[in-house]
């Protein structure tokens, strides 16, 4: 049984289209990213995998029709949207005591020691913290409850760069195991390179481009041309092509690389650097794109 | 800090959580619980106005019936502030209750948390019931509780005062018990059933209002009544409404200086019981708060 299965999904508000028919499937155990620019749709399709919002074709989530049992989905779903979520006249051992009471997966002596390596105290008011600490509350919360699938919302949004490679660190380190399902939106891609299985683009509501990690690093290749090359390069239909410090940077979709290296060094592009190709060919013009 | 080894321990062996029978009731009493953790008013506002209350029946009985030389000026001196003290929690608990409606649904949605709670497994319903519980159960149990202590005090107080200047306070005591058991009639039968659409209605219009929820839950009501009033010239929707704030005719038998609400309340417990406006505003109260649980499963953040 696939983690998410999604079939013709379809959401609009008033005459504005969010999810424009899509399918897409995601497995167990994977680590899908999924990217787009602002108003793509990605909050909308996570909704709709939450129970949060209806919406128009079929959608499976753990065998369970989201919109009509959100309640016994939650039993095994996770989310954190981003980090201003948590109430925030809540106290830290309420925080604790409210979730030790309503889920029946959560682990609280396993989220006390998650706490306790972070300088969180337990009787602060959730306003009293950084937000790097109600980052990390959050995500000591989530990551005691024994889920199947973790849905994160820009989750390190606005938080410095400390925080944020300590939040994909622990997420790694204690929580994945290769039978959890992680779905992550996000607009700093650089982060997620490393963690992901999979990788979704998504624009205007409809899905750009769906590989795993595997078949993106077969698949795309970054030359950095000498300068005599560039027409022969240019001949083979490089994806994008741009200028960093007057060289010739070409992307590569499907071209062997023992003939590309002919041209300069080849490499694996960037995340960043292949969405901006794709929406750019996309769109005509990468504009709205946000990174 | 040497949660290491614990962590390290937990990764090997996941959480090793007994999905015990999901019990019903659980998130239920969490989420009431919940709502006592947000809304601290419910409790500190009557308890605030009682300790008023007994700092000024303290003052009453020392400053003026110590030295009141008129024996029963000095006995209606310690009798009169029962009453008076009763009717202050009761307003109290009575304003929380209306103000914490009007902010239940609403307050979740501006911040946002609304997210958070959605993200636990706890259905629309329970979350709906849980907010009702408050100015149905909860708030109505502390007035009677907080009453009936500030009662007690109270009496211990004045039996003391009467006894030390040679007066027998055994009207008070007979008549105490009487007056407590007609203010639990009344809390129950007006404050609870006979006001519980109002509260339904307020909890419904909190969660639907982006803003003001106050004047959305009042003004379409008031304008309905001037709609009728100038197209028909009757009063039928406001007399609905008075009948409705004011509680049924039969309790409105407090006369000034004595113990209201005693054995008459309970003679009209049949007519009460078998009045449609006290059925009809139950139903009503069931279709609005399933109607705000309808629409929290469609709500998000503001």
């Amino acid at each position: 049984m696939p983690c998410i299965e999604a079939r013709g999904l379809r959401k609009s508000f008033g005459t504005t289209i969010a999810l424009d028919g899509i399918d897409f499937r995601v497995e167990e155990g994977r680590i899908l990213g999924l990217i787009g620019p602002n108003g793509a749709g990605k909050t909308t399709a996570l909704n709709a995998i939450l129970g949060l919002t209806s919406y128009q074709g079929e959608l499976r989530v753990l065998g369970r029709d989201p919109w009509n049992e959100r309640e016994q989905l939650m039993r095994d779903v996770c989310f954190i949207a981003d980090v201003a979520v948590l109430p925030r006249w809540m106290r830290v051992s309420q925080a604790l005591d409210y979730v030790a009471g309503v889920h029946p997966r959560f682990d609280r002596p396993r989220a006390e020691g998650f706490l306790s390596k972070t300088a969180i105290q337990r009787s602060s008011k959730i306003r009293e913290l950084s937000k790097g600490m109600v980052a990390q509350l959050h995500l000591a919360l989530v990551m005691a409850i024994d889920a199947k699938l973790l849905l994160l919302d820009e989750p390190t949004l606005g938080l410095d760069i400390l925080y944020r490679k300590q939040f994909y660190d622990s997420l790694l380190n204690d929580y994945f195991d290769h039978q959890r399902t992680i779905v992550v939106t996000t607009h700093q891609v650089e982060e997620v390179q490393n963690v992901l299985t999979d990788l979704m683009f998504i624009d205007r509501g409809r899905i750009v481009l769906n590989s795993s990690m595997e078949e993106f690093e077969a698949r795309y290749a970054e030359v950095t041309v000498h300068p005599e090359r560039v027409a022969a390069a240019r001949a083979l239909k490089p994806l994008h092509e741009r200028q960093v410090f007057g060289r010739s940077i070409f992307l590569f979709d499907r071209v062997d690389r023992q003939q590309l290296a002919g041209f300069g060094e080849v490499c694996t592009p960037s995340i960043a650097d292949l969405f901006v190709a794709v929406m750019s060919n996309h769109r005509g013009t990468p504009q709205g794109v946000a990174l | 800090m040497n949660s290491q080894p614990n962590a390290a321990s937990g990764l090997l062996n996941p959480s090793p959580v007994a999905p015990a029978a999901p019990s019903e009731t659980r998130p239920l009493y969490w989420s009431v619980r919940r709502e006592l953790w947000e809304y601290r008013s419910i409790y500190i506002a009557p308890l605030a106005v009682a300790g008023l209350a007994l700092v000024g029946f303290l003052i009453a009985t020392i400053g003026r019936a110590l030295t009141s030389p008129d024996l029963v000026q000095r006995r209606l001196i310690l009798a009169q502030p029962y009453t008076f003290a009763t009717a202050l929690i009761m307003a109290s608990t009575f304003i929380v209750a209306i103000f914490y409606s009007l902010e239940a649904l609403h307050a979740e949605r501006k911040d946002r948390s609304i997210l958070f709670w959605k993200s636990l497994p706890v259905s629309d319903t329970t979350t709906v019931l849980s907010k009702a519980s408050i100015p149905l159960v909860v708030l109505p149990v502390l007035t009677i509780a907080i009453t009936l202590a500030t009662q007690w005090i109270m009496l211990l107080l004045s039996t003391l005062v009467l006894i030390g200047t040679g007066m027998s306070p055994a009207t008070l005591w007979k008549q105490l018990p009487m007056f407590q058991s007609g203010l639990i009639y009344h809390l129950i039968t007006v404050h609870v059933l006979w006001h519980a659409p109002v509260y339904g209605w307020l909890l419904l219009v909190s969660g639907w209002a982006r803003r003001a929820a106050f004047m959305w839950a009042v003004l379409p009501v008031f304008a309905l009544c001037g709609l009728e009033k100038i197209a028909f010239n009757t009063t039928y929707l406001t007399a609905l409404l008075k009948y409705r704030l004011s509680g049924p005719e039969v309790f409105d038998m407090a006369e000034p200086g004595r113990f209201p609400m005693g054995a008459m309340a309970h003679h009209a417990l049949g007519t009460y019981l078998t009045s449609p406006g006290l059925w009809l505003g139950l139903i009503a109260t069931a279709i609005f708060l399933a109607a705000a649980a309808w629409q929290r499963r469609r709500q998000g953040p503001i």
